[in-house]
């Protein structure tokens, strides 16, 4: 059964299709994104300019370590960031052209749902322990469609079919902790498609489930994506849980995109060091028996990011130049992009 | 592949889940199969009858004294004998029901209500709002209760006047909520910090829910149950607050009779008319346990997962 995630039953990505939606007009524009958390032990840095955008009908794959901000840009395109500590420094936020970050707290909420929706990584601490499941979702449509309790509970019952939830009818009654991991993303998943957005973010849906069963949520979820030709954004630390899926890949660093590229141009040829390190440590079976290839060090500091570029003292490649400047974010034609001095010399070496 | 506990779960009987389930309906279905629930609630419900129609127990008047009866113990015509000034303790006892109940029960209902609305918006909208609703309620948990109640009390009524019944029981009422409410204020605050880290806050957030519906429909349900356990405490609590200020005069006071009024009455005699104090005493002793095992109950069923 976890064949059929790899064999590319998902597989329709075309890369002209790819570019088109690119240069289509964006569904959703974060552009120079910062945040800033002000804790006790000073400021730290957590986004630093994030810029990427999403179309209709596109997957776009957030990647990064922890702590690279992919969760925190997604919370602040929600607008659901604790402040304090987080604060919103600069850059914006546009849903079919409108700044979010400018807008009023009504016109955000209105919003939330609607047009943008997330889903959670931990499904059991993200339902409310003591409601029922179908409370949940059928809260959202009697509150923001002013459904009445029969017709909320009737599409609660459709979404849970559409999620694959065995005997909904039925599991719609019961509470979040008597679904497995599995089921619970799945209601999650349920949930987060009440009020049909046009924008689905996922913030590391299947980190908390076990192999075979992030395999069947993310085939659910691109099924979902095509079929209602939402945006989807896919946060994950995980390269091969999106590659099947995503029709581009932002590469996150320290706070920063430090690569943009469609899905095969990434794995073919690198434009940035981190990326082709991370590509390097994945586990293969070709190299069995050898050591694994890891990055060195540890991401840096988010309240002591160093000077240049951020990624420099852990970079096999790294330069003079790289300690002192800051790479600027450079489109390399064919809709990639790579904040790295030397992108141009990674592409023809790749 | 496909989760065989999930098949196995859906294959099995539906049964007894023929009503659609709310918090509320659910728990209900589950406390009326516990014992713990239905004794306790078996005794409330005799309680009540007595503070309501205490007549249906009773023929004596309380209030009726006779000295040649006095400090006579227990017998057929007396169940729980006299006291020393000649009046029916059992006819005093039950009649004393509806005074220590509505101080009890209002006073505990008043404080948890003023301290939970409080303490959930201080724990969920925290920073200066937080701040400041905390510090006000520090000033009223520092006042140390007997001298704050004393204050409040001597106060509103002047020593030697003699202030009507209904008064009387308010100011009682009211002065123990204001210098209770903290200690409700404090338990719901620290329950809702906790709640509102956990996802679903957030979910509720990002999916669009409203401040408001976010905290009376969503952490509200989760903080409860603490609440709710110090509530039942401080039922029995408060009924013996009513006493500690019966015994000093400027609570309850007779022609009033309490069971707090019966204790302190007893106050002096413990040794040598121990009836005196045994009977009003077990009464507060039974109800109070009867109200904390229903809260026990009550916490339980509201709480999915224990079913």
């Amino acid at each position: 059964m976890s064949e059929s995630v790899y064999d590319g039953a998902t597989g329709t990505f075309v890369s002209p299709q790819a570019r088109e939606a690119a240069e289509a007009e964006p569904l959703l524009e974060i552009a120079d994104l910062r945040v800033e958390f002000r804790t006790r032990d000073g400021v730290a840095n957590v986004l630093n300019g994030v810029s990427y955008r999403v179309s209709v009908g596109e997957t776009l794959a957030v990647l990064g370590e922890s702590g690279s901000g992919k969760s925190v840009t997604a919370q602040a395109v929600m607008g659901i960031l604790d402040t304090p500590p987080a604060f919103v420094t600069g850059g914006e936020v546009r849903f079919h052209g409108e700044n979010l970050l400018a807008a009023d707290a009504d016109r955000r909420m209105a919003v939330r749902g609607d047009g943008i929706a997330m889903i959670f990584q931990d499904a059991l601490s993200a339902l409310n322990p003591v409601f029922t499941v179908g409370f949940q979702i059928e809260e959202q449509l009697r509150v923001r469609r002013g459904m009445t309790r029969a017709d909320a509970r009737k599409r609660a019952v459709e979404l849970l079919d559409l999620v694959r939830i065995p005997g909904a009818a039925r599991r719609i009654r019961e509470y979040p902790h008597q679904f497995s991991g599995g089921m619970r993303q799945r209601a999650m998943i349920a949930m987060s498609l009440a009020l049909d957005p046009e924008v689905l973010i996922a913030d590391e849906p299947t980190t908390a489930l076990d192999v075979t069963v992030q395999a069947q949520i993310m085939d659910l979820l691109a099924e979902i994506q095509r079929e209602r030709d939402m945006g989807l954004i896919l946060i994950t630390h995980d390269l091969g849980v999106v590659a099947d899926v995503a029709d581009r890949i932002a590469v996150m660093y320290a706070g920063r995109i430090v690569e943009e590229a469609d899905v095969y141009s990434l794995f073919r040829s690198p434009g940035h060091p981190y990326t082709a390190a991370l590509l390097e440590s994945l586990p293969r079976l070709d190299l069995k028996g050898q050591e694994l290839r890891t990055i060195k060090g540890l991401p840096p500091s988010l309240t002591d990011i160093p000077p240049g570029c951020p990624f420099h003292p852990r970079c096999a490649m790294a330069a003079d130049v790289c300690a002192t400047t800051v790479p600027e974010f450079r489109h390399l034609g064919d809709g990639r992009a790579s904040a790295c001095h030397f992108a141009g010399e990674m592409q023809s070496r790749g | 592949m496909t989760e065989p506990s999930e098949l196995q779960l859906s294959e099995a009987p539906p049964g007894g889940l023929t009503r659609q389930g709310s918090l509320w309906g659910d728990a209900w279905r589950e406390l009326r199969r516990k014992p713990r629930f239905v004794i306790s609630a078996a005794i409330i419900l005799v309680v009540l009858l007595m503070a309501v129609v205490p007549s249906l127990f009773t023929s004596v008047d309380p209030n009726f004294a006779d000295l040649d009866h006095s400090r006579a113990l227990p017998s057929g015509d007396a169940w729980f004998g006299y006291d020393l000034q000649g009046r029916n303790l059992f006819a005093r006892t039950v009649y004393g029901t509806r005074a220590s109940l509505i101080v009890g029960v209002t006073s505990a209902l008043l404080t948890v209500l003023i301290g939970s609305v409080i303490g959930i918006v201080a724990g969920y909208y925290g920073k200066w709002l937080d701040s400041l609703l905390s510090r006000f309620g520090d000033i009223f948990a520092g006042m140390p209760f007997v001298l704050g109640a004393i204050v409040i009390l001597t106060t509103l009524n002047a020593p030697t006047s003699n202030p009507s019944q209904t008064r009387i029981i308010v100011q009682v009422v009211l002065s123990i909520a204001v210098l209770s409410w903290p200690v409700a204020m404090r338990i719901m605050r620290s329950a809702t910090l906790v709640a509102k880290q956990l996802d679903y806050v957030k979910a509720a957030r990002g999916l669009g829910a409203s401040p408001f519906r976010i905290i009376f429909r969503h952490l509200l349900p989760n903080t409860l149950a603490p609440v709710m356990v110090y509530a039942t405490i401080a039922v029995g609590a408060f009924i013996g607050a009513e006493a500690t200020l019966a015994f000093l005069g400027i609570g309850l006071r007779p022609p009033v009779v309490s069971w707090g009024v019966m204790i302190s009455d007893s106050s002096n005699y413990v040794r040598t008319v121990p009836h005196m104090l045994l009977f009003p005493a077990a009464f507060v002793t039974i109800t109070v346990l009867a109200f904390v095992m229903l809260g026990d109950a009550v916490r339980d069923a509201l709480d999915p997962k224990s079913r």
